[in-house]
């Protein structure tokens, strides 16, 4: 867990009004290679909203986003992800008619041969399985069949198959939005080892929950978010974990 | 995997999920082949009550009738698959038709008469393609509803004195109405086609996001697909293939007509889902398409021989439609059950 490098990650005075309502007001954050990063608040914090904006979904309206030491602008999730970010939804955005091999390659097949346009390429179909299966056993992910649709896959599989596609492609970023939030107990553990291994392999993971638990076990640092500012940043421990709240909810300690 | 679940648990009730478990993949499974097993029992059934119904004759007889309904079928299929519907096909083929129709009159060249009647249909496919993702429409229904009206509207006033028009080139008739070997021409485009628009869906990028944009538009988008540029080239190939149903059935009857392609719409959309396909997107092959073809043609052939007149052919295709949508709502369920029980077996 190096936390003394250069951020790999780094949001700068981020600003982001819908209408009437100032959702991130000069919200600022770094995140690490290697570290958990818990992003922490209340409905309607503004956390949400700042994950899209590092995932390209909302464009800034003041602010800075910089990767691994250069400034970027991130026009669309699809950007976002050839910059390195790769970012979990709660919806998963999964394939459901898909499998999981496919899944994971959805939009950056690999195809042959490389002078054609891309649409009328031919899937290097094995390449992709075997990519993807190693990857599953790489994080240990067990599934019953690699070549069912993952609509037959249950809520954790499902989760880890998100999750795991994310690190096949993270260079630099994971965002996950509420990983556990849908999980049952034994389902949850699978996918905090799973965050665990994003860790280890060199990825900042921002990680969103509301399960203080989970980010005592977890995260290496939190950012506090209420009402769009930053309200506090700690380590988190069992010691402080009702600062913590009390950070989250506004009353005083 | 699954045994090791089974050493890890030896209580009941996981015992129980599990063979309901393979209950239900059973299940799945002869859903995936109903339509096809259906069509074995139809034919298998037809040949003991009618003995004139399995001879080369009446065998070939099927093909040529199926053939139009089966390539536009593979286009309609396609739009399916992206969650759309394209109900301009017959007035386009009609249409179509009679572009090449007029072409005839003006040079008896089998080339320009084909090239004709395909870039007809493919110019009407586009604008519904563009109409629709450009024109940001909720739904393809309303546009593929409105060309097929101005197509149909088209086709009689272009056609000279707003009716049949009779001749085509050697070379159409030829493709569209003679038969090598006992078997139809028409059958060998179809399976030209079949192969072709296997390997796009199956083997190429391109086909590979039509599946994406049907399971999942806005995951599509997220990933970067050009989802748009996707459901805009399936009306255009959809048109393109009822062009070429043009040619086969001009062919055919050696004419052009407005009035082709009536009803064509429906028998598409029948095939498809009679054939196994979902409209709740993403799900689909070619096999289903070609499957409801055939089984449609040969209901009306079986119904014809054993004379039964028309209007219960109506009656009973629309039948098989309600049973097939049946089937994929039960499906859709089947496999919620099964992720159920996936969660309460395994971590």
């Amino acid at each position: 867990m190096s936390e003394d490098g250069p951020p790999v990650l780094s949001v700068r005075h981020a600003q982001k009004r819908f209408g009437a309502v100032h959702a991130l007001k000069d919200v600022s954050l770094e995140a690490r290679r290697g570290e958990v990063l818990a992003l922490l608040g209340d409905n309607g914090a503004g956390k949400s909203t700042l994950v899209k904006c590092i995932a390209g979904v909302h464009a800034l309206d003041g602010g800075e986003i910089w990767l691994d030491g250069e400034r970027v602008s991130l026009r669309s999730p699809a950007a976002a992800r050839r910059a390195g970010v790769e970012t979990v939804y709660q919806d998963l955005a999964l394939f459901d008619n898909l499998t999981p091999a496919q899944n994971f390659y959805c939009g950056r097949e690999l195809a042959f041969p490389v002078w054609a346009p891309r649409g009328l390429r031919f899937l290097s179909r094995r390449a992709m399985d075997r990519e993807a299966q190693a990857v599953l056993e790489r994080l240990r992910v067990n599934l019953p069949k690699l070549d069912a649709p993952v609509a037959m896959m249950s809520g954790g599989q499902r989760q880890a198959i998100a999750v795991a596609r994310a690190t096949m492609f993270a260079r630099k970023v994971v965002i996950l939005d509420e990983p556990t939030a849908a999980l049952g107990l034994r389902e949850s553990r699978k996918v905090l080892d799973l965050i665990t291994q994003l860790r280890a392999e060199g990825n900042a993971v921002v990680l969103i929950t509301h399960n203080m638990e989970h980010v005592v076990e977890l995260a290496d640092r939190a950012v506090v978010l209420r009402q769009g500012r930053n309200v506090g940043e700690l380590r988190p421990s069992r010691n402080n974990q009702r600062d913590l709240v009390a950070m989250i909810v506004g009353a005083e300690a | 995997m699954p045994g090791a679940a089974a050493r890890r648990s030896e209580t009941s009730a996981p015992e129980r999920g599990r063979s309901e478990t393979s209950a239900i993949a059973v299940s799945l499974r002869l859903l995936a082949i109903g339509p096809a097993l259906i069509l074995v029992l139809l034919a298998a059934a037809m040949s003991l009550v009618a003995p004139n119904f399995l001879t080369p004759g009446n065998i070939s007889n099927i093909l040529a009738q199926t053939a139009v309904i089966a390539i536009v079928a593979i286009g309609q299929q396609l739009v399916i698959l992206t969650r759309g519907v394209d109900l301009s096909v017959g007035a386009n083929l009609a249409l179509a038709s009679v572009v090449g129709g007029l072409v005839f009159r003006v040079v008896d060249s089998a080339p320009a008469v084909i090239a004709a009647m395909l870039a007809a249909g493919s110019t009407v496919g586009a604008i519904n393609g563009v109409a629709y993702v450009f024109g940001r429409l909720p739904h393809p229904f309303i546009i593929t509803l409105a060309t097929l009206s101005v197509c149909r509207g088209l086709a009689l006033e272009l056609a000279a004195d707003h009716t049949t028009m009779r001749g085509m080139p050697a070379v159409v008739t030829l493709i569209g109405g003679d038969s090598t070997f006992g078997v139809p021409n028409s059958f060998f485009v179809v399976v030209a086609v079949a192969g072709l628009a296997f390997v796009l869906s199956k083997t190429m990028v391109w086909g590979r996001w039509m599946f994406a944009v049907g399971g999942n538009p806005e995951a599509a988008r997220e990933m970067g697909i050009p989802v748009k540029g996707v459901l805009a080239s399936t009306y255009v190939i959809s048109g393109f293939l009822a062009g070429l149903g043009g040619v086969l059935l001009a062919g055919r009857t050696a004419a052009t007509s407005p009035l082709y392609g009536n009803l064509l719409e429906l028998d598409t959309i029948a095939a498809v889902i009679i054939g196994g396909a979902s409209f709740l997107g993403g799900r689909g092959h070619l096999g289903h398409a070609l499957v409801g073809a055939v089984m449609i043609g040969v209901i009306r052939n079986a119904l014809n021989l054993l004379s039964v007149n028309v209007f219960f052919q109506m009656i009973a295709i629309g039948l098989i439609i309600v049973v097939a949508v049946e089937a994929d709502v039960l499906r859709d369920r089947l496999e919620a059950r099964a992720r159920t029980l996936q969660a309460a077996k395994s971590p």
